[in-house]
Protein backbone atom coordinates (compact mmCIF):
# COMPACT_ATOMS: atom_id res chain seq x y z
CA UNK A 1 0.00 0.00 0.00
CA UNK A 2 1.36 3.18 -0.95
CA UNK A 3 2.14 5.23 2.06
CA UNK A 4 0.13 8.19 0.92
CA UNK A 5 -2.94 6.17 0.83
CA UNK A 6 -2.30 4.97 4.13
CA UNK A 7 -1.94 8.24 5.52
CA UNK A 8 -5.03 9.08 4.38
CA UNK A 9 -6.56 6.18 6.01
CA UNK A 10 -4.86 6.25 9.20
CA UNK A 11 -6.62 10.23 9.43
CA UNK A 12 -9.66 9.11 8.68
CA UNK A 13 -9.63 6.14 11.43
CA UNK A 14 -7.97 8.46 13.71
CA UNK A 15 -10.92 11.12 12.77
CA UNK A 16 -13.69 8.71 13.50
CA UNK A 17 -12.73 8.06 17.08
CA UNK A 18 -12.56 11.35 17.58
CA UNK A 19 -15.84 11.94 16.74
CA UNK A 20 -16.51 14.46 19.62
CA UNK A 21 -14.01 16.69 19.28
CA UNK A 22 -15.14 16.98 15.71
CA UNK A 23 -18.21 17.82 16.93
CA UNK A 24 -17.43 21.20 18.40
CA UNK A 25 -16.22 23.24 15.74
CA UNK A 26 -19.72 22.35 13.94
CA UNK A 27 -21.64 23.19 17.23
CA UNK A 28 -19.93 26.59 17.16
CA UNK A 29 -21.04 26.94 13.50
CA UNK A 30 -24.35 26.66 14.42
CA UNK A 31 -24.28 28.61 17.90
CA UNK A 32 -22.87 31.65 16.38
CA UNK A 33 -25.08 31.71 13.38
CA UNK A 34 -28.09 31.28 15.90
CA UNK A 35 -26.70 34.36 18.01
CA UNK A 36 -27.52 36.41 15.03
CA UNK A 37 -31.44 36.45 14.83
CA UNK A 38 -31.21 36.58 18.85
CA UNK A 39 -28.79 39.91 18.39
CA UNK A 40 -30.98 41.53 15.92
CA UNK A 41 -34.49 40.45 15.61
CA UNK A 42 -36.08 38.39 14.04
CA UNK A 43 -36.99 39.89 11.51
CA UNK A 44 -37.03 38.17 8.21
CA UNK A 45 -35.60 40.76 5.61
CA UNK A 46 -33.09 41.92 7.65
CA UNK A 47 -31.60 38.42 8.20
CA UNK A 48 -31.89 37.88 4.70
CA UNK A 49 -29.49 40.20 3.64
CA UNK A 50 -26.98 39.77 6.97
CA UNK A 51 -27.77 35.86 6.45
CA UNK A 52 -24.82 35.11 3.61
CA UNK A 53 -22.28 37.29 5.30
CA UNK A 54 -23.47 35.84 9.08
CA UNK A 55 -22.58 32.13 7.54
CA UNK A 56 -19.27 33.07 5.89
CA UNK A 57 -17.99 34.86 8.54
CA UNK A 58 -19.05 31.41 11.10
CA UNK A 59 -17.56 29.31 8.44
CA UNK A 60 -14.36 31.09 8.86
CA UNK A 61 -14.34 31.42 12.74
CA UNK A 62 -15.38 27.84 12.99
CA UNK A 63 -12.84 26.38 10.48
CA UNK A 64 -9.58 28.42 12.45
CA UNK A 65 -11.36 26.42 15.33
CA UNK A 66 -10.91 23.40 13.42
CA UNK A 67 -7.86 23.55 12.07
CA UNK A 68 -5.99 23.86 14.91
CA UNK A 69 -6.11 20.28 15.50
CA UNK A 70 -4.40 19.60 12.20
CA UNK A 71 -1.04 18.82 12.68
CA UNK A 72 -0.96 18.87 16.60
CA UNK A 73 -1.47 15.48 17.50
CA UNK A 74 0.92 14.18 14.95
CA UNK A 75 3.52 16.78 16.80
CA UNK A 76 2.93 15.91 19.94
CA UNK A 77 3.31 12.38 19.41
CA UNK A 78 6.30 12.74 17.10
CA UNK A 79 4.62 11.03 14.03
CA UNK A 80 5.19 14.84 12.24
CA UNK A 81 8.84 13.82 12.67
CA UNK A 82 8.49 10.55 11.10
CA UNK A 83 6.44 12.07 8.53
CA UNK A 84 9.39 14.41 7.37
CA UNK A 85 12.27 12.04 7.61
CA UNK A 86 10.20 9.40 4.99
CA UNK A 87 11.05 9.43 1.79
CA UNK A 88 7.54 10.36 0.71
CA UNK A 89 7.61 14.11 -0.44
CA UNK A 90 6.54 16.33 2.45
CA UNK A 91 4.49 18.32 0.22
CA UNK A 92 2.33 15.00 -0.94
CA UNK A 93 2.01 14.73 2.89
CA UNK A 94 0.57 18.20 3.81
CA UNK A 95 -1.71 17.64 1.19
CA UNK A 96 -3.50 14.85 2.57
CA UNK A 97 -3.11 16.18 5.39
CA UNK A 98 -5.42 18.85 4.70
CA UNK A 99 -7.29 17.12 2.45
CA UNK A 100 -8.36 14.39 5.39
CA UNK A 101 -9.21 17.76 7.42
CA UNK A 102 -11.26 19.16 5.16
CA UNK A 103 -13.18 15.75 4.90
CA UNK A 104 -13.57 15.78 8.32
CA UNK A 105 -14.33 18.78 9.68
CA UNK A 106 -15.41 21.43 7.32
CA UNK A 107 -17.70 18.95 4.47
CA UNK A 108 -19.85 18.73 8.13
CA UNK A 109 -20.17 22.41 8.37
CA UNK A 110 -21.29 22.62 4.79
CA UNK A 111 -23.92 19.72 5.07
CA UNK A 112 -25.31 21.30 8.00
CA UNK A 113 -25.54 24.84 5.50
CA UNK A 114 -29.46 23.97 4.44
CA UNK A 115 -30.84 23.98 7.95
CA UNK A 116 -29.29 27.12 8.45
CA UNK A 117 -30.02 28.42 4.92
CA UNK A 118 -33.56 28.27 6.37
CA UNK A 119 -32.75 30.00 9.97
CA UNK A 120 -31.66 32.91 8.05
CA UNK A 121 -34.38 32.81 5.42
CA UNK A 122 -32.02 32.61 2.28
CA UNK A 123 -34.15 31.83 -0.43
CA UNK A 124 -33.17 29.07 -2.95
CA UNK A 125 -31.11 30.58 -5.53
CA UNK A 126 -29.25 32.39 -2.84
CA UNK A 127 -28.92 29.23 -1.15
CA UNK A 128 -27.35 27.37 -4.74
CA UNK A 129 -24.51 29.97 -4.80
CA UNK A 130 -23.98 29.89 -1.35
CA UNK A 131 -23.34 26.71 -1.55
CA UNK A 132 -21.03 26.79 -4.45
CA UNK A 133 -19.02 29.53 -2.72
CA UNK A 134 -19.05 26.78 0.23
CA UNK A 135 -17.62 24.09 -1.86
CA UNK A 136 -15.18 26.56 -3.73
CA UNK A 137 -13.83 28.53 -0.73
CA UNK A 138 -13.76 26.28 2.09
CA UNK A 139 -10.81 24.04 0.50
CA UNK A 140 -9.02 27.79 0.03
CA UNK A 141 -9.75 28.48 3.89
CA UNK A 142 -7.87 24.92 4.75
CA UNK A 143 -5.04 25.19 2.60
CA UNK A 144 -4.19 28.41 3.23
CA UNK A 145 -4.79 28.10 6.90
CA UNK A 146 -2.65 25.00 6.69
CA UNK A 147 0.70 26.88 6.70
CA UNK A 148 -0.35 29.49 9.06
CA UNK A 149 -1.17 26.04 11.43
CA UNK A 150 2.26 24.44 10.63
CA UNK A 151 4.45 27.59 11.63
CA UNK A 152 2.37 27.72 15.17
CA UNK A 153 2.17 24.22 15.94
CA UNK A 154 5.05 24.46 18.42
CA UNK A 155 3.82 27.09 20.19
CA UNK A 156 1.20 25.62 22.35
CA UNK A 157 -0.76 28.53 22.21
CA UNK A 158 -2.21 28.94 18.48
CA UNK A 159 -5.77 30.24 18.97
CA UNK A 160 -5.41 33.51 19.02
CA UNK A 161 -2.48 33.97 16.80
CA UNK A 162 -3.96 32.13 14.38
CA UNK A 163 -7.27 33.81 13.87
CA UNK A 164 -4.98 37.04 13.75
CA UNK A 165 -2.42 35.47 10.81
CA UNK A 166 -5.23 34.35 8.83
CA UNK A 167 -8.13 36.56 9.00
CA UNK A 168 -6.66 39.46 6.78
CA UNK A 169 -5.45 36.40 4.55
CA UNK A 170 -9.14 35.21 3.95
CA UNK A 171 -10.69 39.01 3.56
CA UNK A 172 -10.82 38.38 -0.16
CA UNK A 173 -12.31 35.34 -0.21
CA UNK A 174 -15.32 36.34 2.22
CA UNK A 175 -15.52 39.66 0.10
CA UNK A 176 -15.93 37.25 -3.29
CA UNK A 177 -18.01 34.79 -1.81
CA UNK A 178 -20.35 37.09 -0.12
CA UNK A 179 -21.07 39.28 -3.14
CA UNK A 180 -21.59 36.09 -5.37
CA UNK A 181 -24.69 34.96 -3.31
CA UNK A 182 -25.68 38.87 -2.72
CA UNK A 183 -25.52 38.70 -6.96
CA UNK A 184 -28.02 35.35 -6.41
CA UNK A 185 -30.16 36.98 -4.63
CA UNK A 186 -30.97 39.86 -7.17
CA UNK A 187 -31.07 37.55 -9.79
CA UNK A 188 -27.92 38.31 -11.23
CA UNK A 189 -25.20 36.41 -12.90
CA UNK A 190 -22.30 34.94 -10.32
CA UNK A 191 -19.79 33.17 -12.20
CA UNK A 192 -17.17 35.93 -12.35
CA UNK A 193 -17.27 35.97 -8.89
CA UNK A 194 -16.80 32.07 -8.46
CA UNK A 195 -13.76 32.48 -11.28
CA UNK A 196 -12.05 34.34 -9.13
CA UNK A 197 -12.63 32.21 -6.25
CA UNK A 198 -11.60 29.22 -8.51
CA UNK A 199 -8.90 30.96 -9.72
CA UNK A 200 -7.88 31.19 -6.19
CA UNK A 201 -8.37 28.14 -4.94
CA UNK A 202 -6.15 26.49 -8.25
CA UNK A 203 -3.23 29.11 -6.95
CA UNK A 204 -3.15 28.16 -3.34
CA UNK A 205 -3.49 24.52 -4.59
CA UNK A 206 -0.65 24.35 -6.56
CA UNK A 207 1.52 26.57 -3.92
CA UNK A 208 0.36 25.90 -0.88
CA UNK A 209 1.69 22.50 0.07
CA UNK A 210 5.02 23.52 -0.66
CA UNK A 211 4.18 26.30 1.39
CA UNK A 212 3.19 23.94 4.29
CA UNK A 213 6.05 21.51 3.72
CA UNK A 214 8.23 24.24 4.66
CA UNK A 215 6.60 25.78 7.86
CA UNK A 216 6.85 22.16 9.55
CA UNK A 217 10.24 21.86 8.60
CA UNK A 218 10.53 25.16 11.00
CA UNK A 219 8.51 24.31 13.25
CA UNK A 220 10.30 20.88 13.56
CA UNK A 221 13.60 22.82 13.70
CA UNK B 1 27.48 41.41 -7.46
CA UNK B 2 27.17 38.22 -4.92
CA UNK B 3 31.14 39.16 -4.11
CA UNK B 4 30.12 42.72 -3.00
CA UNK B 5 26.92 41.89 -1.63
CA UNK B 6 28.28 38.51 0.26
CA UNK B 7 30.28 40.10 3.16
CA UNK B 8 27.04 41.96 4.43
CA UNK B 9 25.54 38.68 5.48
CA UNK B 10 27.81 38.11 8.31
CA UNK B 11 26.05 40.13 10.94
CA UNK B 12 29.53 42.36 11.79
CA UNK B 13 29.71 44.09 8.24
CA UNK B 14 25.88 45.08 8.50
CA UNK B 15 26.65 46.27 11.51
CA UNK B 16 29.29 48.94 10.09
CA UNK B 17 27.45 49.24 6.92
CA UNK B 18 24.53 50.44 9.34
CA UNK B 19 27.19 52.88 11.14
CA UNK B 20 28.43 54.85 8.16
CA UNK B 21 25.17 54.89 6.75
CA UNK B 22 22.97 56.05 9.60
CA UNK B 23 24.23 59.67 10.06
CA UNK B 24 23.37 60.22 6.06
CA UNK B 25 20.13 59.02 6.05
CA UNK B 26 19.50 60.78 9.97
CA UNK B 27 20.72 63.98 8.96
CA UNK B 28 19.18 64.49 5.51
CA UNK B 29 15.91 62.96 6.78
CA UNK B 30 15.59 65.40 9.62
CA UNK B 31 16.62 68.42 7.07
CA UNK B 32 14.00 67.57 4.19
CA UNK B 33 10.96 66.34 6.80
CA UNK B 34 11.68 70.03 8.33
CA UNK B 35 11.79 72.01 5.35
CA UNK B 36 9.33 69.78 3.11
CA UNK B 37 6.56 69.86 6.67
CA UNK B 38 6.81 73.55 6.82
CA UNK B 39 7.01 74.31 3.28
CA UNK B 40 3.47 72.07 2.72
CA UNK B 41 1.63 73.53 6.01
CA UNK B 42 2.82 76.63 6.09
CA UNK B 43 3.82 78.38 3.10
CA UNK B 44 2.15 76.11 -0.04
CA UNK B 45 -1.08 78.02 -1.38
CA UNK B 46 -4.46 76.93 -0.18
CA UNK B 47 -6.90 74.53 -1.67
CA UNK B 48 -9.38 76.52 -3.89
CA UNK B 49 -12.23 73.07 -3.01
CA UNK B 50 -10.79 72.35 -0.24
CA UNK B 51 -8.93 75.06 1.94
CA UNK B 52 -6.59 74.36 4.73
CA UNK B 53 -7.79 70.89 4.89
CA UNK B 54 -6.17 69.55 2.07
CA UNK B 55 -2.40 70.35 4.45
CA UNK B 56 -3.00 67.23 5.77
CA UNK B 57 -1.92 66.09 2.19
CA UNK B 58 1.65 66.42 3.36
CA UNK B 59 2.15 63.99 6.20
CA UNK B 60 -0.56 61.38 4.72
CA UNK B 61 0.14 60.51 1.29
CA UNK B 62 4.11 59.91 2.19
CA UNK B 63 2.38 57.68 4.79
CA UNK B 64 0.16 55.86 2.49
CA UNK B 65 2.93 55.73 -0.01
CA UNK B 66 5.40 54.23 1.78
CA UNK B 67 2.68 52.14 3.97
CA UNK B 68 2.91 49.52 1.36
CA UNK B 69 6.47 49.96 -0.13
CA UNK B 70 7.48 48.76 3.67
CA UNK B 71 5.47 45.90 3.65
CA UNK B 72 7.48 44.75 0.25
CA UNK B 73 10.96 45.85 1.23
CA UNK B 74 9.64 43.24 4.57
CA UNK B 75 8.76 40.28 1.74
CA UNK B 76 11.79 41.20 -0.27
CA UNK B 77 13.87 40.95 2.87
CA UNK B 78 12.10 37.40 4.09
CA UNK B 79 12.57 36.09 0.23
CA UNK B 80 16.25 36.55 1.10
CA UNK B 81 16.24 35.18 4.16
CA UNK B 82 14.36 32.14 2.92
CA UNK B 83 15.99 31.39 0.02
CA UNK B 84 19.98 32.39 0.38
CA UNK B 85 19.65 31.43 4.26
CA UNK B 86 21.11 34.94 4.99
CA UNK B 87 20.87 35.31 8.69
CA UNK B 88 21.02 39.09 8.65
CA UNK B 89 17.82 39.28 6.28
CA UNK B 90 15.88 38.49 8.89
CA UNK B 91 17.09 40.54 11.27
CA UNK B 92 15.87 43.24 8.44
CA UNK B 93 12.94 42.04 7.98
CA UNK B 94 12.17 42.08 12.05
CA UNK B 95 13.61 45.56 11.77
CA UNK B 96 11.09 46.91 9.16
CA UNK B 97 8.38 45.87 9.80
CA UNK B 98 7.21 48.12 13.49
CA UNK B 99 8.56 50.67 11.57
CA UNK B 100 5.89 49.69 8.83
CA UNK B 101 3.20 49.41 10.65
CA UNK B 102 3.95 52.82 12.76
CA UNK B 103 3.30 54.50 9.11
CA UNK B 104 0.17 52.79 8.08
CA UNK B 105 -0.83 53.63 11.20
CA UNK B 106 -0.34 57.09 10.49
CA UNK B 107 -1.61 57.15 7.03
CA UNK B 108 -4.99 55.68 8.85
CA UNK B 109 -5.51 58.16 11.53
CA UNK B 110 -4.57 61.64 9.25
CA UNK B 111 -6.93 59.62 6.83
CA UNK B 112 -9.74 59.56 9.43
CA UNK B 113 -8.96 63.55 10.27
CA UNK B 114 -8.93 64.67 6.69
CA UNK B 115 -12.06 62.33 5.89
CA UNK B 116 -13.81 64.17 8.54
CA UNK B 117 -14.16 67.55 7.31
CA UNK B 118 -14.24 66.79 3.43
CA UNK B 119 -16.31 63.32 4.04
CA UNK B 120 -18.35 64.55 7.33
CA UNK B 121 -17.14 61.46 8.72
CA UNK B 122 -14.10 59.82 10.97
CA UNK B 123 -14.26 56.08 9.12
CA UNK B 124 -16.04 55.25 5.50
CA UNK B 125 -15.60 51.51 4.64
CA UNK B 126 -13.91 53.19 1.56
CA UNK B 127 -11.55 50.51 -0.30
CA UNK B 128 -8.25 52.01 0.50
CA UNK B 129 -8.97 52.73 3.39
CA UNK B 130 -10.33 49.09 3.91
CA UNK B 131 -7.15 47.71 2.53
CA UNK B 132 -5.02 49.97 5.01
CA UNK B 133 -6.20 48.51 7.61
CA UNK B 134 -5.96 45.43 6.37
CA UNK B 135 -2.27 46.30 5.51
CA UNK B 136 -1.90 46.94 9.25
CA UNK B 137 -3.58 43.79 10.51
CA UNK B 138 -0.97 41.97 8.05
CA UNK B 139 2.34 44.03 9.62
CA UNK B 140 0.75 43.10 13.12
CA UNK B 141 0.60 39.14 12.38
CA UNK B 142 4.04 39.11 11.33
CA UNK B 143 5.68 40.92 14.06
CA UNK B 144 3.35 39.02 16.79
CA UNK B 145 4.33 35.17 15.24
CA UNK B 146 7.75 36.57 15.54
CA UNK B 147 7.50 37.55 19.33
CA UNK B 148 5.82 34.20 20.08
CA UNK B 149 8.86 32.33 18.97
CA UNK B 150 11.21 31.91 21.90
CA UNK B 151 14.70 30.90 19.41
CA UNK B 152 14.58 34.15 17.20
CA UNK B 153 16.07 32.40 13.97
CA UNK B 154 12.87 29.76 14.19
CA UNK B 155 10.65 32.81 14.55
CA UNK B 156 12.14 34.95 11.83
CA UNK B 157 11.92 31.82 9.78
CA UNK B 158 8.26 31.17 10.34
CA UNK B 159 7.67 35.35 10.21
CA UNK B 160 9.43 35.11 6.87
CA UNK B 161 6.96 32.52 5.68
CA UNK B 162 4.02 34.61 6.73
CA UNK B 163 5.41 37.84 4.96
CA UNK B 164 5.78 35.78 1.79
CA UNK B 165 1.83 35.03 1.96
CA UNK B 166 1.21 38.43 2.63
CA UNK B 167 3.22 39.67 -0.15
CA UNK B 168 0.96 37.30 -2.77
CA UNK B 169 -2.26 38.32 -1.10
CA UNK B 170 -1.89 41.79 -1.17
CA UNK B 171 -2.51 42.71 -4.76
CA UNK B 172 -5.74 40.38 -4.32
CA UNK B 173 -6.91 41.93 -1.33
CA UNK B 174 -6.48 45.35 -2.73
CA UNK B 175 -8.64 44.72 -6.32
CA UNK B 176 -10.91 42.82 -3.97
CA UNK B 177 -11.82 45.54 -1.79
CA UNK B 178 -11.40 48.14 -4.90
CA UNK B 179 -14.09 46.22 -6.16
CA UNK B 180 -16.39 45.89 -3.05
CA UNK B 181 -16.78 49.95 -2.47
CA UNK B 182 -14.61 53.28 -3.18
CA UNK B 183 -14.86 57.03 -2.36
CA UNK B 184 -11.12 57.85 -2.20
CA UNK B 185 -10.32 60.49 -4.19
CA UNK B 186 -8.29 59.24 -7.11
CA UNK B 187 -4.48 59.14 -7.35
CA UNK B 188 -3.04 62.87 -7.23
CA UNK B 189 0.16 62.46 -8.38
CA UNK B 190 0.01 59.44 -10.82
CA UNK B 191 -2.06 60.03 -13.13
CA UNK B 192 -0.94 59.30 -17.42
CA UNK B 193 0.49 62.67 -18.55
CA UNK B 194 0.15 65.64 -16.01
CA UNK B 195 -0.17 65.30 -12.47
CA UNK B 196 -3.57 67.38 -11.06
CA UNK B 197 -1.71 68.92 -8.37
CA UNK B 198 -0.41 72.79 -9.22
CA UNK B 199 3.11 72.73 -8.99
CA UNK B 200 3.35 75.01 -5.91
CA UNK B 201 1.61 72.57 -3.49
CA UNK B 202 3.48 69.17 -6.15
CA UNK B 203 7.24 70.50 -5.00
CA UNK B 204 6.73 70.28 -1.36
CA UNK B 205 4.61 66.71 -1.46
CA UNK B 206 7.28 65.72 -3.62
CA UNK B 207 10.02 66.72 -0.85
CA UNK B 208 7.59 65.18 1.89
CA UNK B 209 7.95 61.67 0.40
CA UNK B 210 11.58 61.67 -0.10
CA UNK B 211 11.90 62.55 3.37
CA UNK B 212 9.52 60.25 4.63
CA UNK B 213 12.01 57.64 3.29
CA UNK B 214 14.87 58.85 4.52
CA UNK B 215 13.83 59.37 7.91
CA UNK B 216 12.19 55.52 7.99
CA UNK B 217 15.28 54.44 6.50
CA UNK B 218 17.50 55.93 9.42
CA UNK B 219 14.96 54.30 11.68
CA UNK B 220 15.29 51.21 10.51
CA UNK B 221 19.01 51.31 10.02
CA UNK B 222 18.83 51.90 14.22
CA UNK B 223 16.71 49.11 14.54
CA UNK B 224 18.56 46.90 12.60
CA UNK B 225 21.71 47.78 14.01
CA UNK B 226 19.99 47.40 17.96
CA UNK B 227 18.20 43.97 16.41
CA UNK B 228 22.17 42.58 15.02
CA UNK B 229 23.57 43.25 18.58
CA UNK B 230 20.62 41.83 20.93
CA UNK B 231 20.99 38.36 18.50
CA UNK B 232 24.53 38.62 18.50
CA UNK B 233 25.18 39.66 22.48
CA UNK B 234 27.79 36.77 23.10
CA UNK B 235 29.45 37.18 20.50
CA UNK B 236 33.09 38.56 20.86
CA UNK B 237 32.66 41.11 18.07
CA UNK B 238 29.90 42.42 20.24
CA UNK B 239 31.52 43.17 23.77
CA UNK B 240 34.75 44.36 21.67
CA UNK B 241 32.28 47.16 21.11
CA UNK B 242 30.52 47.79 24.09
CA UNK B 243 33.96 48.05 25.78
CA UNK B 244 35.35 50.25 23.34
CA UNK B 245 31.94 52.96 23.39
CA UNK B 246 32.42 52.46 27.65
CA UNK B 247 36.34 53.80 27.32
CA UNK B 248 35.11 56.65 24.80
CA UNK B 249 32.13 57.48 26.90
CA UNK B 250 34.34 57.32 30.31
CA UNK B 251 36.22 60.67 30.28
CA UNK B 252 33.18 62.26 29.33
CA UNK B 253 30.60 61.40 32.04
CA UNK B 254 32.50 59.66 34.55
CA UNK B 255 29.71 59.98 37.18
CA UNK B 256 26.97 58.42 35.36
CA UNK B 257 28.00 54.81 34.61
CA UNK B 258 26.37 53.75 31.46
CA UNK B 259 28.97 51.74 29.63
Amino acid sequence: MSPIIALFKRDLILAYHNRAELMQPMMFFMLVISLFPLAVGPNAATLKIIGPGVIWVAAILSSLLGLERLFRDDFQDGSLEQMILSTTPLPAIALVKVATHWLTSILPLICLSPLLAVFLHLNEAMYWALLVTLLLGTPLLSLIGAIAVALTVGLNRGGVLLALLLVPIFIPLLIFATSAVDAAAMELPYTAQLAFIAAMLLFAFALAPFAIAYALKVSQN
Amino acid sequence: MWKWLHPYAKPERSYQLCQTLLPWFAVLGGLSLFVGTMWGLAFAPADYQQGDAFRIIYIHVPSAILSKSLYCTMAIAAFVGLVWQVKTAFMAMVAVAPVGAMVTFVSLITGAAWGKPMWGTWWEWDARMTSQLILLFLFVGVMSLYKSFEDAQQGGKAAGVMAMVGIINLPIIHYSVEWWNSLHQGATILKMGKPSMAPDMLWPLLLCIVSWVLVSSAIFLLRLQNEIVRREIKRPWVVELALQNSKQQAPNNMSTDRG
